[in-house]
């Protein structure tokens, strides 16, 4: 069984192997809290997580082997893009191809469309080309903080990351083939799949309206590179301000629906209850009286200079970190000391978009001895992270008001 | 020879952890066996490790029946039954 120790120690051999970037000495102390887990997932992890490089992965946090699941440490949190060997990993099935790029094909068409085509990734790339900074946020991030815990993949803080996107709009590929009026949602099917045969494939639908957003991509590059294999090479669906559940990897197929898309992954499978939180994009095709798709991501943020319990000196202290949302845009993050019961506006960084990571920052005055840091982010329509956990039963949309304490010395 | 050559071909398919993948040493206890067959054919091992120890019983029960009425494992009532009391009794509350 491995220890908190032996979980250092595989923590820092990770580093050794995985490159110079994090080489600096002090970056261990902060990396081995990373790799320590983020505060309140399920104590079973303790014996199973360990950093682990993934073929052209730096190490990553790795929850499970098979389907790969892992995320990525706090401290591949300190820039506003995410780079494509730090980004996490996540699957739902295990049998996943090595995609050859060269016989790939998107087949186009359902019986909500005027016809079919097929599409290869050098059809792709002669289309206009879009860019698009977004995060790509899993559903279930941070389901291992859920109070109770609810079963699943246990994530921390990591299952999300923030890229330049580039390829084709989803709305030009569907134009080629047109869409019939009575087309209600767009399907797509990636090229992996179960390691049995009766085990549901992976098959997630969009309503149109979201399919035709000219934000939403078909993505052939990730900052500036091709997608890596564990990010689904040679091109995947970009949904920009939904979670990654939508973010086909892989993408081998889209259909064009007249009737709403069914099978495992779509109910009961990422739904959330009826009422529960304050979005505002809806899916309405698949809602029922009890429950409806997850759609937008919620405002949310994260301290990502330091990690709880971290240790300080006493005086001025920077915090920095994240803020992200659904896509209307970060208008303000906030910071207090005294548990939240006066807050003070962080000073915002660089504007990569609407649907980026916002860098933020504030100075406190640190006393020695434990220091409280809270942190509330704000969107342009008024959407606040919650003080208490929204609980549902698959752990999705945890954007509880951070709470880290610093110990001064 | 042909037979020989089947059989290896049956055991590759049959195996239940990637070729590169660590084992997973559980908690050794009755019907350790039937997890490592059953559930290990589909998935790794930590998935169990990591939802521990939150879930009663009746809650792995129910994990047990997921895996067999929503993801298709073909596991019988015998060995579903002891796969569920070896959870409950080593990773649950």
């Amino acid at each position: 069984m491995l220890t908190r120790r032996s979980l250092l120690e595989a923590a820092g051999a990770g580093v050794a192997l995985g490159g110079s970037a994090l080489a600096l000495p002090e970056m261990f102390a902060a990396r081995a809290a990373g790799a320590a887990l983020s505060p309140g997932v399920p104590s079973g992890l303790d014996a199973s997580a360990v950093m682990e490089a993934l073929p052209g992965k730096k190490p990553l946090i790795k929850l499970s082997y098979r389907p790969p699941n892992y995320e990525a440490p706090l401290d591949y949190f300190r820039t506003p893009i995410t780079p494509n060997d730090q980004f996490f990993v996540r699957y739902h099935l295990s049998n996943i191809p090595d995609v050859d790029a060269k016989t790939y094909k998107i087949e186009v068409g359902g019986d909500g469309a005027n016809g079919q085509t097929e599409i290869t990734l050098d059809d792709l790339k002669k289309m206009p080309a879009y860019e698009v900074v977004a995060v790509n946020q899993c559903s279930g991030n941070r389901r291992g903080l859920s109070n109770p815990h609810v079963a699943g993949v246990e994530w921390g803080y990591g299952a999300m990351g923030c890229a330049r996107w580039k390829g084709a709009r989803l709305k030009d590929v569907l134009d080629i083939v047109g869409l019939k009026p009575e087309a209600i949602e767009i399907a797509f099917n990636g090229a992996e799949g179960p390691a049995y045969d009766k085990t549901p494939d992976f098959i997630k639908s969009l309503p149109v309206w979201k399919a035709v957003d000219e934000s939403t991509l078909i993505a052939y590059e990730m900052n500036g590179e091709p997608l890596p294999h564990f990010n689904g090479f040679p091109a995947r669906l970009v949904v920009p301000g939904w979670t990654g559940t939508y973010w086909m990897k892989h993408l081998i197929s889209v259909t064009a629906l007249t009737k709403p898309q069914g099978g495992f992954w779509m109910n009961p499978a990422y739904r959330i209850p009826v009422g529960k939180f304050p979005v505002v994009a809806r899916f309405i095709s698949q809602e029922n009286a009890a429950s409806t798709p997850i759609t937008e991501m919620v405002v949310n943020s994260l301290i990502t200079s330091h990690a709880d319990g971290a240790k300080v000196k006493a005086g001025k202290v920077t915090v920095s970190g994240l803020a992200w949302d659904g896509g209307y845009g970060i208008s303000t993050v906030e910071g207090s000391t005294d548990g939240g019961k006066t807050w003070s506006a962080a000073t915002l960084g660089e504007d990569l978009g609407r649907y980026a990571f916002r860098p933020w920052s504030f100075a406190l005055a640190a006393k020695k001895g434990n220091n409280s840091v809270m942190v509330n982010a704000f969107n342009k329509i008024g959407q606040t992270q919650t003080s208490v956990l929204i609980f549902n039963p698959a752990g999705y949309h945890n954007n509880v008001m951070q709470s880290i304490t610093l110990n001064a010395a | 020879m042909r037979i020989f050559a089947f059989a290896a071909f049956i055991a590759l398919v049959a195996l239940p952890a990637a070729a590169d993948e660590p084992v997973i040493q559980l908690k050794p206890g009755p019907g350790l066996d039937k997890v490592q067959g059953n559930c290990g054919a589909c998935h790794s091992l930590d998935y169990i490790q990591m939802n521990s120890p939150f879930l009663n019983a009746a809650g792995w029960n129910a994990e047990v029946t997921k895996m067999i009425k929503a993801m298709g494992a073909p596991i019988g009532d015998d060995d579903a039954k002891a796969i569920a009391d070896y959870l409950a009794k080593n990773y649950g509350t």
